[in-house]
């Protein structure tokens, strides 16, 4: 299978940090993917890259088998809606949709029309006053409306009401299964995320810290709890991702194919916010630990 | 991506277009009357009957207050128009989608950046050059009358001449040259800056530097000069000026047939050739310039002069405007260059 | 038609659910057979879900031999859920009932008999313990 988005060492340096780095990734088409990570992680950053807004500092990013926006055949495979969806305030909706059919080849019309009037957006209206729910709809359908391959969205629901989110993800998944148009799709909130993702990236503090299709990650990570115990102790192909400990009980958060034989623990399964938090702060605590050393 | 940069050009044009209609109008009244008085002022054939002077200040002085007044304002008008163009078309025309994140959306359609900046870029320069152009038509056509007469009063203090720093810049195709060279200046400056406002103020204080700077330093040597050495009589003195190191010298007579240069430079010399400082001839140290003129009239003294010839108008409007026209294409590829780089930063 | 719901909060995997929903109306007889199950469009325009999801609900169900994909035309349904079978349920029924019977003689209340359910239910149904 193909992979929409592939990356190789890929890293973006902003004058002296470090926006994203040592990035590898090979993201299979007709997913759904969801890029999760605290703000600053460095998701932007690697959709900017993704979309060919950005050059990379170093490492390799091909998107669809080519350069990020190497030329027209290429730009019109991807879709991309920015954070806080921007729009050109002064013009119409209308126009808008004027602006997706003159710089779009393959631009669908009669869909980009029939969604707007679904939505109940006034055409006439400027895109200035419309609220935050019909921005995100209108910069949606401008994104589908040109048929992309791959479609990518920053952030796309982080500042709409519950129920603008969810017409604007039911609207997206509309879209994905009419054409199985591949989705990355990031947020620095997982349950927006459960709900449509099929892959997911976690990317804290500018790295990857786990990628892999949700029901594979679901199936191999689990939560342990029993007598207090040393984590060290464990088998070698279990791998610790969290720990805590009181006086009696130990809880650990492992990643394993393997099935557990010891029956002295409990096991549960992890749901995919535990997995998400989980691997954020132990991100956070490796950080600390290197911050420790180096005072 | 044509049709999208001209939609977004609406208000500019729109602007653009009223102001022209507006002094259009205002031309279109008072031209004839102007014209009226000129034509019965016989200043066209006066070259034949070698009475210019007389006829020109006598049709220059029964100009009414209004004419005097919009001529110059024409001159400031013309001077203004590739500052405004530059500033308000040239500086916004990126930051406004970098400042809105716009350029998110514009980026990612299926146009490459590039064709999406010569799009933006080609069609503002050529507004920008249409409208200078326009400007420029109007006012070198109105302001014919009043431009040809006034070097020929031929007196002293006469600088309203075609190459002079007021009119040169503000008729024939100059203006072109200005207008398409600020608006890509302040295009730069917003893809250099990235924000409105100080691009704005970088642009204008640019280009304003390089039109006062200009015509001081480069205008002049734009072709090389021409030379003459006058001889100094009694009868054709027009007065005297500071020279260099606190000297004075004579100011160059007009002759006849020679009103409109630009001189440039000039220096007093006797007849040996030397410098000659006037301050050292008693009779012109005091109140009364006749006594004056006849002691250095009587000294054989001559005037070389540096200059443009005020044929050369045409000559030296082409090379000015050819190069304002090639500094806007280097500048334009330079944005072209600095968008490619995709240099963005957080 | 089958009408899906997700609970967000069962833990549940959403494919699961639906397949469990499948099985739920064919035993209830809200589906029949040879009834058309929705196409992933319409799951999707519901509930706003993946519709790869939808998918492997139904290559699931397909796998067990519930259902059946007719290209271009839908997802049918083919036969019923085995192991239904009444006498089966009445002989798990009765060993229920005295289960329930001797935890409360030895003095369990409901709480007990439910957390001692919920652990041997998640033990035996949860994915690679051995």
């Amino acid at each position: 299978m193909s992979a929409v988005i592939e990356t190789r060492g890929l890293g973006r340096q902003y004058r002296r940090t470090w926006a994203l780095r040592d990035c590898t990734l090979a993201i299979p088409e007709g997913r759904v993917v969801g890029l999760v990570g605290p703000n600053g992680a460095g998701k932007t950053t690697l959709l900017r890259l993704a979309a060919g807004l950005l050059a990379p500092t170093c490492g390799t990013i091909s998107v669809l088998g080519e350069e990020p926006a190497a030329g027209p055949a290429q730009l019109a495979r991807v879709g991309f809606v920015a954070q806080d969806t921007p729009v050109y305030a002064r013009m119409p909706v209308s126009d808008h949709l004027r602006l997706g059919a003159w710089l779009n080849p393959a631009w669908d019309d009669e869909m980009a029309r029939r969604r707007i009037g679904q939505l109940g957006l006034d055409p006439r209206q400027r895109a200035g006053s419309l609220s935050g729910g019909e921005r995100a709809q209108l910069t949606l359908t401008l994104a589908l409306a040109k048929r992309p391959e791959l479609l990518i969205l920053d952030e796309p629901v982080a500042s709409l009401d519950p129920l603008a989110r969810r017409e604007f993800l039911r609207g997206l998944m509309e879209a994905v299964a009419e054409d199985g148009t591949s989705v990355v799709l990031s947020s620095h909130l997982v349950a927006d995320l459960e709900r449509v993702c099929d892959y997911l990236v976690v990317l804290v503090a500018s790295r990857v810290r786990v990628a892999g299709e949700v029901s594979a990650l679901l199936a191999s990570h689990h939560r342990l709890s029993g007598p207090r115990r040393d984590p060290g102790a464990l088998p070698a192909g279990q791998e610790v991702i969290e720990e805590s400990h009181t006086d009696k009980q130990t809880i650990l958060l492992v990643r394993t194919d393997e099935p557990i034989h010891d029956p002295s623990w409990t096991v549960r399964p992890v749901s995919m916010e535990d997995l998400v938090l989980a691997y954020m702060s132990r991100a956070r605590d490796d950080r600390t630990r290197r911050l420790e050393v180096v005072s | 991506m044509i049709r999208l940069s001209m939609l977004q050009f609406r208000t500019q044009a729109a602007t653009a277009a009223a102001a022209l209609a507006v002094l259009a109008v205002i031309l279109a009244a008072s031209g004839p009357h102007l014209f009226g008085m000129y034509d019965s002022s016989g200043i066209a054939t006066c070259q034949a009957h070698g009475d210019c002077a007389p006829l020109a200040i006598s049709f220059v002085n029964k100009l009414a207050g209004f004419y005097a007044a919009f001529y110059f304002i024409g001159i400031g008008l013309l001077l203004l128009v590739p500052a405004v163009i530059g500033t308000f078309w040239g500086a916004p025309l990126i930051t406004r989608e970098f400042e809105a994140s716009t350029f998110q959306l514009a980026w990612t359609q299926s146009v490459t950046r590039t064709r999406w900046l010569a799009a933006k870029l080609g069609l503002g320069a050529l507004a920008a050059m249409a409208t200078a152009g326009l400007f420029s038509l109007l006012l070198t056509w109105w302001s014919g009358p009043v431009d040809t007469a006034v070097p020929l009063e031929q007196g002293p203090n006469i600088t309203i001449i075609r190459l002079g720093y007021a009119l040169f810049p503000t008729r024939g195709i100059t203006p072109i040259g200005y207008a398409a060279f600020a608006f890509v200046l302040g295009v730069t400056a917003g893809v250099l800056i990235r924000r409105t406002v100080p691009a704005m103020a970088v642009t204008l204080g640019s280009f304003a530097f390089v039109q006062i700077a200009w015509p001081i330093w480069i205008r002049p040597h734009l072709l090389p000069p021409a030379h003459a050495i006058m001889a100094l009589t009694a009868a054709n003195i027009p007065g005297l000026a500071a020279g260099p190191g606190g000297t004075t010298i004579v100011n160059p007579p007009i002759l006849p047939g020679r009103a409109g240069d630009w001189v440039l430079s000039f220096q007093t010399i006797d007849p040996a050739g030397r410098p000659f400082n006037v301050n050292t001839v008693k009779a012109c140290l005091g109140t009364n310039f006749q006594p004056c003129q006849n002691a250095l009239g009587r000294l054989h003294l001559r005037d070389v002069i540096a200059y443009q010839p005020a044929s050369r108008f045409w000559v030296l409007q082409w090379y000015e405007t050819g190069i304002f026209l090639a500094a806007a294409v280097l500048l334009a590829g330079f944005c072209f260059w600095s968008i490619r780089s995709r240099r963005l930063s957080r | 038609m089958i009408e899906f719901q997700l609970d967000e909060t069962s833990g549940v995997a959403t494919y699961l659910q639906l397949v469990q929903q499948v099985y739920q109306a064919l035993r209830m007889g809200m589906l029949e057979v040879g009834e058309r199950l929705p196409t992933a469009q319409q799951v999707v325009a519901k509930l706003a879900i993946n519709p790869n999801t939808v998918h492997k609900a139904y290559r699931e169900l397909e796998r067990e031999g519930l259902v059946r994909a007719r290209p271009g035309l839908g997802t049918f349904v083919t036969r019923s859920p085995s192991g239904t079978d009444p006498a089966t349920q009445a002989r798990f029924l009765a060993a229920m009932t005295d289960w329930l019977r001797s935890a409360r003689t030895a003095g369990l209340g409901p709480d007990d008999i439910e957390a001692i359910y919920r652990t041997a239910f998640r033990n035996c149904f949860a994915e690679g313990v051995a």
